[in-house]
């Protein structure tokens, strides 16, 4: 009867050991959907270096699926679901055009957690992410109002949405803030990438006498143009210093590390949620440099005077104590947007259909 | 000089065992770039070949993925049958998609399914239209189909860009490029199995390639027409002997491939977008064309290769799920696919010898 009852025990331990052992080392599974191959710079690149971030932060304890070259279509959905299927725990999407593949997922999987970027539309288990991507466009502007020599500022531009175009409007407040002279003229390249179209529209912006250059597309094509020039101009996504040594004044980086670790974090303590914030356009993560969303590679190319304003500028927005769209702010045909006093609130900033001020031409309809 | 002569008599014991060889090849060779590159070789096999069968949802997504696939290479049969290369199904889906799509966005609200029963209708004449410009300047002033066709489809691109950014934007989309979402009616559901619910993607649309499918072979192998195509796709001069007339075939194999891909594209929306975006096909026109080389335009064979095709890919997602193979390296896998498989046919086919010029 004892030896029985030894034998039921161990082989109950035996069947349950497995479980013990999983929950003590728990690993979390973590799936992230790309765009494209990462390759060296970019978008995709920059969400690479995120996850890098949360293999070096978690170690063992995370477990980590990636798929890349997922299209924005039926493929999402059917790579969602399978990351889903195969025990992920939160899944994180990153790209605009995942939204709607996301949510379909996300219904199908109420336990599993889905953080979208960089979207607008969200549920209970669909959180989105977002960087304050024109907080860094604001200091190009401080830098290029200090380092033009023709007043001509050429500006790149993906599509003529609100995202881009609080970009535009952040950079001429801060054009504006050292040079009341220059302006801004965009070029409107209908991509996020296309290395070809890129170049042409900085060649435009050069023929035209512009002698900075910006962008709000993914490759360093326009960087190489400005190289060969003599022109200066701003990377973007990540430090494309290495592209263009003697042209990259500094680079916007997008930092998305310290929101997946956040996020990571939240769900091992059992305290992810969507936020509670102002159902906007934002989303639930609207980080900026104050939050090391975003961050500025190196200054480079420019004097120290001018390293220093752009780090003046830079520490202002971080601390708060700077406000890009404070009052009282214009549009470029004289209309007026806010008073002395006020300050643009983040939901306003979701409905810019206007230049302000020192960008030329009009918003395409 | 590499001289190829053309077998007089074909093996069917070759014909059968030469795919089979290609796809061992493929593993062969393909668990060797494995072990170079450090992955390990059985798990990754099984990932990439076996994996997509493994669960009833996942065949279910192969069925997906290869509809698209199948239905514009079933019509590219016609044409390729004929010996008139159309290169632009791609721009047909897309026309044949843009036009359904914007049709069924002309009735909001609408519940019943004869608004996509009609948008079928209208994507095969999108589809049709796009395709008879290069039929028409073929027929009447002899122009290069394959050159017309392939730019057409850029033509397509940009213009679906523009509608969709433009006239069909939805204004609720904060200026991104996506039209309203799609009626009840014109939405293809997915398919409710009795006891086992939804499998994966699968949706009505794909039942129509039961239908094609023998429709096709009937037709090509089976009527006059198709007989007609056969005769002229092999000997032009042979088919004007006969007053076969060379202008109505070529204009109607353009016509009904061109509707096919247009079809394709009602399909693939309707089912899994519900909506028009800026990039509504994903090179499923280009990739239909080895889809149909592969099935050696045979209609069941089209089936069997468009499974193929889709498999490759789906397997190359799992790999890199399971196992962090990136999409590069399992890419090599279908390309080494399609080369041994058409090096096969071509060694079955033709005797190749080596002479030496004089």
């Amino acid at each position: 009867m004892y030896k029985n009852f030894l034998k039921i025990i161990t082989f109950l331990s035996i069947l349950v050991s497995p479980f013990l052992l999983t929950s003590a080392y728990a690993k979390t599974k973590v799936g992230f959907v790309y765009l494209t191959t990462p390759g060296d710079h970019g978008w995709t690149y920059a969400h690479e270096l995120g996850k890098q971030m949360v293999k070096k932060e978690f170690g063992n304890d995370v477990e980590i699926s990636i798929v890349e070259n997922v299209p924005e279509g039926p493929d999402a959905t059917r790579v969602i679901r399978e990351l889903a299927k195969q025990g992920n725990q939160i899944i994180f999407t990153t790209s605009f055009g995942y939204m709607e593949p996301t949510l379909k997922v996300a219904k199908e999987f109420p336990n599993v957690k889905f953080e979208h970027m960089t979207g607008y539309k969200r549920t209970k288990n669909v959180a989105t992410g977002n960087i304050r991507f024109y907080e860094g466009r604001y200091v190009q502007g401080v830098v290029a109002g200090l380092m033009t020599k023709t007043n001509k500022i050429g500006y790149i531009g993906a599509y003529p949405i609100s995202e881009v175009i609080m970009g535009i409007n952040a950079f001429a407040q801060g054009l504006r803030s050292v040079n009341k002279k220059a302006t801004i003229s965009v070029i409107w390249a209908n991509t996020w990438y296309d290395p070809v179209k890129e170049a042409d529209a900085a060649k435009v912006h050069i023929a035209e006498g512009a002698d900075i250059l910006a962008q709000h597309t993914d490759s360093p094509a326009m960087l190489q143009i400005a190289e060969k020039n003599g022109a200066l101009g701003f990377g973007q996504s990540t430090d494309m210093g290495a592209f263009a040594p003697k042209a990259q004044l500094f680079a916007s980086v997008n930092n998305w590390g310290p929101y997946y670790i956040k996020k990571i974090k939240q769900l091992k303590d059992g305290k992810w949620n969507t936020g509670d914030g102002p159902d906007h356009w934002a989303g639930n993560t609207w980080g900026g440099l104050s939050t090391n969303m975003l961050t500025l590679s190196n200054f480079s190319n420019m004097p120290t005077d001018v390293a220093k304003k752009a780090q003046a500028a830079h520490d202002g927005i971080k601390s708060g104590k700077l406000k890009i769209f404070a009052g009282p702010l214009k549009t470029n045909d004289g209309k007026e947007i806010i008073g002395a006093g006020k300050t643009l609130d983040d939901g306003a900033l979701w409905g810019m259909n206007y230049y302000l001020e020192g960008v030329t031409g009009k918003v395409p309809k | 000089m590499i001289e190829f002569t053309p077998r007089k008599i074909q093996s069917s014991f070759w014909a059968i065992l030469s795919p089979i060889i290609s796809i061992g090849m493929t593993i062969f060779i393909g668990s060797l770039i494995f072990k170079m590159l450090s992955y390990p070789v059985m798990e990754s096999l099984y990932q990439v070949f076996v994996s997509p069968f493994s669960r009833p949802d996942r065949i279910a997504d192969i069925f997906v993925k290869a509809c698209p696939l199948i239905i514009i290479g079933l019509g590219l049969i016609f044409c390729f049958k004929a010996n008139i290369w159309n290169i632009g199904a791609e721009g047909q889906f897309i026309l044949g998609t843009l036009c359904a799509g914007s049709f069924a966005l002309l009735f909001p609200e609408t519940k019943t399914y004869m608004l996509l029963f009609s948008m079928f209708i209208i994507g095969f004449i999108g589809g049709a239209i796009w395709a008879s410009i290069p039929a028409i300047l073929k027929v009447r002033l002899n122009v290069n189909e394959i050159l017309v066709s392939l730019m057409l489809v850029y033509v397509a691109m940009l213009f679906i860009d523009f509608i969709v950014r433009g006239p069909l934007r939805d204004p609720m989309s904060f200026g991104f490029p996506l039209s309203k979402v799609y009626p009840d009616g014109a939405i293809i559901s997915k398919v409710d199995f009795p006891f086992i619910g939804f499998l994966g993607q699968f949706h009505y649309g794909i039942f129509i390639i039961l239908i094609l499918c023998p429709l096709i072979w009937l037709f090509i192998n089976k009527t006059l027409p198709g007989f007609q195509i056969k005769i002229f796709g092999s000997s032009t001069r042979a088919s004007e002997f006969a007053g076969f007339n060379k202008n109505k075939i070529t204009f109607y194999v353009l016509l009904v491939s061109g509707g096919l891909s247009g079809v394709a594209g009602v399909i693939e929306v309707s089912a899994n977008m519900g909506r028009l975006q800026p990039e509504v096909s994903f090179g499923y026109g280009f990739t239909a064309i080895i889809v149909a080389f592969l099935g050696r335009l045979n209609p069941y064979g089209v089936v069997i290769a468009g499974i193929i095709i889709a498999t490759a890919k789906l397997g190359a997602d799992n790999a890199q799920m399971v196992l962090g193979i990136p999409k590069v390296v399992t890419g090599i896998f279908e390309g080494m696919l399609l080369f041994f498989l058409l090096a096969g046919e071509t060694i079955q086919k033709y005797k190749i010898s080596i002479r030496k010029d004089n």
